[in-house]
């Protein structure tokens, strides 16, 4: 009781600040916003992404081209974020040795063989899709430039197929397609492409992740190209720290950190 | 009332909606017994913030911060890349042809800006949401194991367990 | 070369972190020399960056070489007030380092490489926090050493702490979400995320500065980055989350955590919002001085009514992160109070590292969790008895340590700006502290156990945890260097108090026009 009459306290100060700052905004949907359009006297940084950005790389897709150079700091941070909660999880749940629980690991394998036709079409429409699901995964990464996309989106979609398989089997099944120890290493690895195109920049003489000095390095005719293509290079290295750590999440937290058939 | 409405809450309806949610989830966080609970309070909270962000990048009548290529003055090589790839995804065509007339007036500012959402929010918040699922992650592993430490994740209960095991040693 | 330190700084723990996770996982002895090797690279960085600072002026990064306009990349600065922050984390980084090393061997040995790796990006997040020159850049960065420290707390500790873990987490997200409406609310009346350019926006356009959004935008990201230092009323968690948790990393987020968090607070009322709009337009000085006095006597008093030594230190941190707010918003003429401040971010993280390396030296070679405990330590260890001494020297303000002459310049302050309730309160606390100090001193040296019998057999389970057994005792030096270390540390900083205060006053000479409006 008492914690309800102290929320309720909470919110209606919190909530009252919050909206009496409200009236003070530009309208919703305004174009010509401080957001938007900048305030007199400084130049806008959204008018400039809009209308330069595409001539710096090359790259239609806007917020591809802001989070993946622009602000591929923040980028790089938002990627270590996603691999340190991955390890925080390892380091709080996962438990080596079977500590007390029994074995329960049947594999499908051995219930298809045993006659459990309970999982028949389960486990076959995922053996169709998972395929089908990995490759549209990595046409998301491939196609951020032009569409909606990128490394994330797509290396979630691609943690997704193999939480699919852990589901539709159970978590072996997908383990042995993705270890522990790979897991690890490719959240690892990962992140490591992402800071080595930055300080491949940096070797050749300028600040960190400005990548078109990389231009000798990629072939490409200009810094715009040499842009765009690093641009997907770090996508890349992205797609796979998101897609090791979404699994490993996924497996850590079913299997309360035994590693052993889940859910 | 209604002209209160009128004049309050119709120009800002997002910016006060993104203050209900937001409420929702604190009092959710704050109020609420379950850890379980708890945590999905704590991710309204933060989801409203992303509502937030995303409002005020909203343009009317604007379109994706996507560009289209055609009414860029491209080398005659990429545009043929581009073409291409267009051709894969023909869902744009519908904005991209109104851009197309902006764009042809002056070729150097290939765009009207003002037909085009922020992008700048979007990326923000795309960054939100990638620490809001980290954080998840990281406080449903907290609450397994003390789950699996005072075997309940109801807050009296648990308080109560620490009190117990203070006090008779 | 020396233009590419910032980015450095970030990198070397991140490529220490990423190397224990590839090569960690097969052999654990590598974990040690990789993140010392790594720390040591940033400190050697800072030091460098520190000199460049003070011979050149601030340094400037744009990550990407994205510089013009203002804004669209990712900025990173180096200047004075950051400059000697950094030293004092990378010390206290590589210190923790060799005290880490025994620490984490014992219970859940095939886990090393998770906690270093996680103890690395924690460093990463606190240096990348102080060089942060972008807005929202310093929210991911704040994230990235939360998540790393709810980690490092909830991972091996007792049950309680997993619990204040959990409290410890909500509390952290709805104060970094805070922060993060708060700059979504500058955003929206400034359309930028670089402080700088907020900065000179609200400089120039006095009806943005003076709009409510601005006014909001400061609330929230002032109550947001307060539940990150444990301010006065939003302390609840620090307590428990850092008794509870192993002392390898209470050691690194004690000293660390509140005072880079009391670094961002004076950063965005110095860097984004200015001294002037903070303390003439808002003119809330009085309130906050106010609150920073309910905290340093909640403090106080909270830490005398404690057994453990763990939790009396953390409710002293409490207490002194009143000091260190209260005297950044003292707004006196000469600047004296927020001087004070800095300064003490520096001092109290020696002081903090000392106590708590001292306290966990103490669990884990006696046992003794409790103050009751401490009898007859003179005898058993007597050299770090002596360190503890000088540590709790310094908490009390004896001269020559350096929490002497923080306390100096923060009442020289509260005189200058006539807030005699905080001259009293640091007063109050300073005698308090005396008395703490002195019982526990009285105990270890003289063995009497005080007159109220309680048993400290509780808590015995949680603690078994934490004792070494005696096959797998660490080397004694790795405890014991960076106590001593530490505690030369804050005699040196009281020694050459002058210099270090000269170093921190060209920062705040150069504010425009900060005697002006005083």
């Amino acid at each position: 009781m008492l914690s309800k009459i102290f929320a309720s306290i909470a919110v209606a100060i919190t909530g009252s600040i919050l909206l009496y700052g409200v009236s003070d905004f530009p309208a919703f949907g305004d174009p010509n916003s401080p957001a938007s359009a900048g305030v007199p006297g400084s130049e806008s940084v959204s008018l400039y992404f809009i209308e330069e950005s595409y001539k710096d790389t090359k790259v239609p897709n806007l917020v591809t081209s802001v989070l993946a150079d622009y602000r591929g700091y923040d980028t790089m941070f938002e990627t270590v974020v996603i691999f340190a909660a991955g390890m925080a999880i390892f380091a709080i749940l996962r438990v080596v040795g079977n500590d007390g629980e029994e074995k329960r690991a049947t594999s499908l394998e051995d219930s298809f063989t045993n006659g459990d036709h309970s999982r028949i079409i389960v486990g076959t429409t995922v053996r169709i899709v998972v395929p089908v699901i990995q490759l549209f995964a990595l046409y998301v990464i491939a196609h951020g430039h032009h569409s909606p996309g990128g490394g994330f989106q797509g290396g979630v979609i691609l943690g997704a197929s193999f939480i699919i398989i852990a589901l539709s089997e159970n978590l072996n099944a997908a383990l042995r397609r993705l270890s522990e120890q790979n897991y690890v290493r490719l959240a690892a690895i990962g992140i490591l492409i992402y800071a080595a195109f930055g300080v491949m920049a940096q070797i050749l003489g300028k600040n960190f992740l400005d990548y078109g000095v990389l231009e000798p390095l990629l072939f490409t005719d200009g810094p715009e190209m040499a842009r765009s293509h690093s641009m997907l290079g770090v996508e890349v290295g992205v797609a796979f720290t998101v897609t090791a750590i979404m699994f490993a999440i996924y497996a850590n937290l079913s299997s309360r950190g035994q590693l052993e058939k889940g859910l | 009332m209604a002209e209160f409405i009128h004049e309050n809450i119709e120009p800002y309806f997002n910016y006060w909606v993104y203050v209900i949610i937001m409420m929702i989830g604190l009092w959710a966080l704050i109020a609420k017994n379950n850890l379980i609970k708890k945590l999905i309070g704590l991710s309204i909270f933060q989801t409203a913030i992303i509502l937030f962000y995303v409002s005020m990048g909203v343009k009317e009548e604007a379109t994706i911060p996507i560009l289209d290529h055609h009414g860029h003055e491209v080398a005659a090589s990429e545009h043929r890349l581009f073409v291409e790839e267009d051709g894969q995804k023909p869902a744009e065509g519908d904005h991209a042809q109104a851009e197309h007339h902006q764009a042809e007036d002056h070729d150097d500012h290939a765009t009207n800006p003002d037909l085009i959402a922020n992008p700048l929010p979007h990326v923000l918040m795309l960054t939100a949401i990638v620490v809001g699922v980290a954080t998840l992650g990281v406080a449903l592993s907290i609450s397994q194991m003390i789950f699996k430490e005072f075997g309940s994740l109801e807050e009296n209960e648990i308080l109560e367990e620490i009190k117990a095991s203070a006090s008779d040693g | 070369m020396v233009d590419q330190i910032p980015a450095l700084l970030v990198l070397a723990p991140l490529f220490g972190a990423l190397l224990v996770a590839l090569v960690g996982q097969r052999d654990h002895r590598v974990c040690f020399p990789i993140a010392i090797a790594s720390l040591s690279v940033t400190l050697i960085g800072a030091i460098a960056a520190a000199q460049h600072v003070f011979a050149n002026g601030p340094m400037n990064y744009f990550v990407g070489g994205w510089e013009k306009p203002l804004g669209i990349g990712i900025h990173l600065r180096i200047d004075a007030l950051n400059a000697l922050l950094l030293i004092a984390i990378a010390t206290v980084a590589v210190l923790v380092t060799f005290f880490s090393i025994r620490r984490v061997g014992e219970k859940n040995a095939e886990k090393t490489h998770y906690f270093y790796v996680l103890f690395l990006l924690l460093c990463l997040g606190l240096f990348g926090i102080t060089i942060a020159g972008d807005a929202f850049n310093l929210f991911v960065l704040i994230e990235v050493s939360s998540l790393t420290s709810y980690g490092l707390i909830a991972m091996g500790s007792s049950r309680r702490g997993t619990y204040a873990a959990f409290n410890y987490v909500l509390m952290g997200t709805v104060g970094a979400s805070f922060y993060l409406l708060g700059v979504g609310y500058l955003y929206l009346t400034t359309g930028s995320l670089n402080m700088q350019d907020i900065h000179s926006i609200l400089g120039t356009n006095p009806e943005i500065a003076s709009s409510k959004a601005v006014t909001i935008a400061f609330i929230f990201i002032l109550v947001g980055i307060w539940i990150k230092m444990a301010f006065f009323p939003l302390y609840g968690w620090l307590p428990n989350a850092y008794s509870y948790c192993p002392s390898s990393t209470a050691c690194l987020l004690a000293p660390l955590m509140t005072k880079v968090s009391v670094y961002v607070m004076i950063r965005v009322m110095v860097s984004v919002f200015g001294l002037e709009w903070v303390f003439v337009s808002l003119g809330w000085s009085h309130l906050v001085v106010w609150l920073a006095v309910i905290a340093i006597l909640s403090g106080s008093v909270l830490a005398l009514a404690q057994r453990e030594i763990k939790k009396m230190l953390c409710y002293l941190i409490v207490a002194e992160v009143g000091y260190m707010v209260g005297g950044a918003w003292l707004a006196d003429e000469g600047l004296w109070g927020m001087t004070g401040a800095l300064y003490h971010i520096l001092a109290d993280a020696a002081m903090t590292l000392c106590l708590f390396l001292a306290a966990g030296i103490f669990v884990k070679r006696h046992g003794a969790r409790e103050i009751s405990d401490l009898e007859g330590m003179f005898k058993k260890s007597p050299w770090v008895m002596a360190a503890f001494i000088v540590g709790a020297l310094a908490m009390i303000g004896v001269p020559p340590t350096c929490g002497f002459f923080s306390k100096f310049y923060l009442i020289r302050g509260g005189i200058d700006a006539g807030h005699w309730e905080y001259v009293a309160a640091l007063l109050i606390s300073s005698l308090v502290n005396a008395v703490l100090f002195f019982r526990i001193i009285e105990i270890a040296f003289f063995g009497n156990k005080p007159a109220e019998g309680h048993d400290h057999s509780h808590d015995d389970h949680e603690e078994a945890t934490e004792i070494a057994a005696p096959h797998s005792a660490p080397p004694v030096w790795s405890g014991n260097l960076p106590l001593f270390a530490s505690a030369i540390i804050i005699v040196l900083l009281g020694v050459f108090n002058g210099q270090v205060v000269a170093l921190i006053r060209t920062f705040l000479e150069d504010l425009p026009a900060v005697a002006a409006h005083f």
